[in-house]
């Protein structure tokens, strides 16, 4: 058994320690806000936090996640979608399938955890996640506006 | 939005209740057949049911895969309701339902931009004859006549005596009358819901990682299957070795899956993965085991000058025309095999038991993959449904073929009675796409003395996407979508300049890879031969491309006008930035007029840089500009993934591209900056989610050409062909 702490709490889970971070989570933990997209940290899709660290778990092995090490995923961001990243998600109508959008807002959160206010290259530096539906434009809309910076 | 779905007090004959809300949570599960919940709210008609509590339920025939159908759907219908928008709420039916009612909510295919042209008017006059029968309900009650009663909102009010009701009281009142024939609908000038960019629906679970995907599928006792098709196109699968990984953790079994595949079933999908990587599997490599690209490009190169050819669209004589031009501009292009890479991989759960099949999966058309479903179970289509689950992305790949359905089933079948996901890997989806179709162009123009151009031949070289989907489709050998976007008239797509002189023929060559539907289809390479074409005989004619293209779109007056409009926006005519080129397009597609101007900068290493897109469209009718926008961004995503990455090849009979490491994407560093112009023209409903996609690559094609002085006529761009340094 594997002890971890997710979104605040302790779990104990039953995998094999070469198993990715995203799958424990999806599948043992039962969280699937995280999404599988590549598995070779080509995407983002699978974007967590570790210890406040953008991490993409699709390519993390479970083992690696020291005890005590906090892992954030989507359905921690907030208890309420009241992130400024959410909000500015919705006012915006970022998503359109969505199915990338876990990975945005969690790059999107790290980004401005360290860099509360970015420039537009530093966003579309950190801000390589994959969106097939072409979001990309709201995304940063959105990022300025939590940020509270203008284009 | 909730996929939750209870029959009506009418009843599904072949209904199931299962919702993806409560299977995750491990409610029962109903099965095919069984009794339907008795304390499902009533419904008005097919399309609107009023819960008590006035919330409004609109039920949605076609699919939400990101492009805002279902909101777009929502809003026609309860703009006819004149219901309150902020207690509209939308279900999907099962195709088994729609079967068993006579297919009361027509198509559910959602391809070819045609979710909301094609369903418009019925969905609108299903929203209308609701409100009529909520409205008569009421007026019944107050034992007056309808004509004296007005709906807004959601609440019903007599005129004359002032009393008012909602629609939740009156709902099951009004499920009882007679549906109205032919419900007039509201000018749309007149529209208050639809037409106002709304947000969307369906937004809040994309924040919080509550939104339910095919992929998230969870179901009591349910095992996971990771499946390895024959990588080689025609291949089959000989034998493998089950006993090396049965003992792994969480295997159960290894069952091969029709002639071509081997699956792992696990208790997790991450050790069914393992165990299939560890799978000693055995090839039968098939005829194509040898194919590669360079031999499909002869293949198709010799389609250019082939004598027989089906002919899509003709006018005078092309030949004499350019026997007697004065000069005669001549080239080549080509549009390589692309990939749809949904972001979410393909995936389907399937239960089996002898006497019924349920699927769970993101589908454009819950009828086809029932269809598909129906097949590999081996039983009557009244013993099967679809369930349809939220899209991470289609673009045409959920709808061209259902072949991860078939196999759900396959294995499912493995362990009756068990439900199985199965889930592709990134690298099997890669491997078993269903691509953008191969093609190639020779153009040849005749200009005469002043430059005009008095002549045009079209050829087309290259692969029917029907032929191998829908070889009913064909007509007499001719596959017509190869035409799209060139025909001489039509609601579709139709070819706008004035020539003389035309001839636009297609030598069908179809190499053994699977081709389908990618967002635009046909139209991204029509587009692209055409509108760079016309550009190169802009620049021989010694013409400005705006003027060039004005001249020759006189009787074309809807292209023309987007045309105008990308051009005045992006100030065609006037100095760029330093360094900055412009470039044009404009096409016709799927019922809308699209038109765009694109800024680019090619540095002096060859490297490419779209700075700024503008982007028009006429769509006839526009029900949420807000998602229209939304869309012209999205396509102009797609579009340039194209352009500037998007390869696939063949070596040795299957693709080389596995992942996004070798199959490269635009991420936001490349995404320009989009400017769109919406200018419904009224009088005709076109499409949205696909359209602008056509003029993307041609409008930065020509910039770089006007950047560069070097006409690129190959796809994707090459930064090694721009390089000056
Ligand atoms: S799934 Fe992890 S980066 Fe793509
Ligand atoms: S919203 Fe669909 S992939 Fe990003």
């Amino acid at each position: 058994m594997l002890r971890l702490t997710v979104n605040g709490t302790v779990r104990e889970v039953d995998a094999e320690p070469d198993t990715p971070l995203l799958w424990v989570l999806r599948e043992q933990v039962g969280l699937t806000g995280t999404k599988y997209g590549c598995g070779v940290a080509a995407c983002g899709a699978c974007t967590v936090h570790i210890d406040g660290v953008a991490t993409r778990s699709c390519s993390l092995p479970v083992s690696e996640v020291k005890a005590g090490q906090n892992i954030l995923t989507i359905e921690g961001l907030s208890p309420d979608s009241s992130h400024a990243l959410q909000k500015a998600w919705l006012d915006h109508d970022v998503p359109q399938c969505g199915y990338c959008q876990s990975g945005q807002l969690m790059a999107a959160a790290a980004l401005l955890a360290a860099n509360p206010k970015p420039t537009d290259d530093e966003i579309a530096a950190e801000m390589t996640n994959i969106c097939r539906c072409g979001t990309y434009n709201r995304v940063r809309a959105a990022i300025r506006q939590a940020a509270g910076v203008t284009g | 939005m909730t996929v939750h779905f209870k029959p009506s007090r009418r009843g599904f004959l072949a209904g199931s209740a299962a919702t993806a809300a409560g299977l995750t949570l491990g409610f029962h599960v109903p099965l095919v057949g069984e009794a339907a919940a008795q304390s499902a709210p009533p419904e008005v008609n097919a399309w609107v049911v009023v819960k008590p509590d006035d919330t409004v339920v609109i039920r949605i025939a076609r699919v939400e895969m990101g492009q805002g159908t279902l909101t777009g759907l929502a809003q026609l219908a309860a703009e006819e309701l004149e219901a309150d928008w902020s207690k509209v709420t939308t279900e999907y039916p099962t195709p088994g339902q729609n079967l068993a009612r006579k297919r009361v909510w027509g198509n559910f295919s959602t391809a070819g931009s045609r979710g909301i042209r094609e369903s418009q008017d019925y969905v609108r006059k299903g929203g209308a004859a609701a409100r009529m029968m909520l409205v008569q309900a009421a007026a019944n009650e107050w034992g007056v006549p309808a004509g004296e009663c007005r709906a807004q909102k959601g609440v019903i009010t007599h005129v004359g005596s002032g009393r008012s009701v909602t629609y939740g009281k009156v709902a099951e009142a009004a499920g009882r009358l007679e549906a109205p024939k032919d419900p007039p609908l509201k000018d749309p000038k007149d529209w208050t819901i639809a037409g106002q960019p709304l947000k969307r629906l369906d937004t809040a679970g994309k924040l919080n990682g509550s939104q339910v995907y095919s992929i998230d599928m969870k179901l009591p006792g349910m095992l996971n299957a990771a499946i390895r098709d024959c990588p080689i196109f025609g291949g089959k699968l000989k034998s493998f070795d089950a006993a090396k990984v049965e003992s792994m953790p969480g295997v159960r079994k290894v069952v091969r899956v029709g002639d071509t595949g081997v699956a792992v079933i696990a208790d997790t999908w991450w050790r069914a993965k393992s165990a299939l990587d560890a799978l000693p599997v055995v090839w039968d490599e098939g005829p194509n085991a040898k194919l590669s690209s360079a031999a499909i490009a002869e293949t198709l190169k010799e389609g250019l000058t082939a004598e027989q050819a089906f002919v899509g669209n003709q006018a005078g004589d092309v030949k004499a025309a350019i026997a007697g031009a004065a000069k005669v501009v001549e080239a080549t292009y080509s549009f390589p095999y692309q990939h749809h890479a949904t972001m979410e991989p393909m995936n389907a759960t399937a239960r089996w038991t002898p006497e019924q099949c349920e699927v769970w999966t993101a589908t454009q058309n819950a009828e086809a993959a029932l269809a598909t479903a129906v097949q590999a179970a081996g039983l009557p289509i009244e013993k099967c449904d679809v369930h349809r689950l939220h899209l991470g992305g289609g673009f045409g790949r959920r709808s061209s073929s259902h072949d991860f359905v078939r196999q759900a089933v396959l294995i499912a079948r493995e362990m009756p009675g068990t439900p199985v996901k199965l889930i592709w890997s990134r690298e099997e989806d890669m491997l078993h796409g269903r691509y953008h179709p191969i093609t190639m162009a020779k153009m040849t123009g005749a200009l005469d003395a002043s430059g005009n151009l008095v002549g045009l031949h079209m050829r087309l070289a290259g692969q029917s996407i029907l032929a191998s989907i829908n070889p009913a489709g064909l007509q007499n050998g001719k596959d017509p979508a190869t035409f799209q976007g060139l025909n001489s008239g039509g609601a579709e797509g139709v070819f706008g300049y004035a020539v003389p002189n035309l001839l636009i023929d297609h030598a069908m060559r179809n190499p053994p890879i699977p081709p389908g539907f990618w967002r635009g289809v046909n139209n991204n390479q029509n587009a692209l031969y055409l509108e760079c074409f016309v550009d190169e005989l802009a620049s021989a004619a010694g013409k400005d491309p705006l003027e060039f293209r004005r001249a020759m779109l006189g009787k074309s007056p809807k292209h023309l006008a987007v045309l105008n409009a990308v051009a005045e926006k992006a100030g065609w005519g006037t100095p760029a930035p330093a360094g900055v080129h412009r470039g044009l397009s404009q096409h016709m597609g799927y019922g809308s007029y699209v038109a765009a101007c694109a800024e680019v900068r090619v540095e002096a290493d060859g490297s490419v840089k779209v700075l700024r897109i503008v982007a028009a469209t006429d769509p006839g009718h526009v029900v949420n500009p807000q998602q229209v926008a939304a869309q012209i961004e999205g396509s102009f995503a797609y579009g340039l993934s194209a352009a500037l990455h998007g390869e696939i090849t063949i070596l040795d009979g299957k693709v080389e591209q596995e992942n996004f490491d070798t199959y490269p994407v635009i991420r936001m560093a490349e995404m320009p900056r989009v400017e769109t112009i919406i200018m419904p023209s009224g009088g005709f409903w076109g499409g949205v989610g696909e359209p602008t996609i056509f003029v993307a690559a041609p409008a930065v094609l020509n910039a770089i050409a006007a950047a560069t002085g070097k006409r690129l006529r190959n796809m994707p761009i090459k930064t090694e062909d721009l390089r000056r340094v």
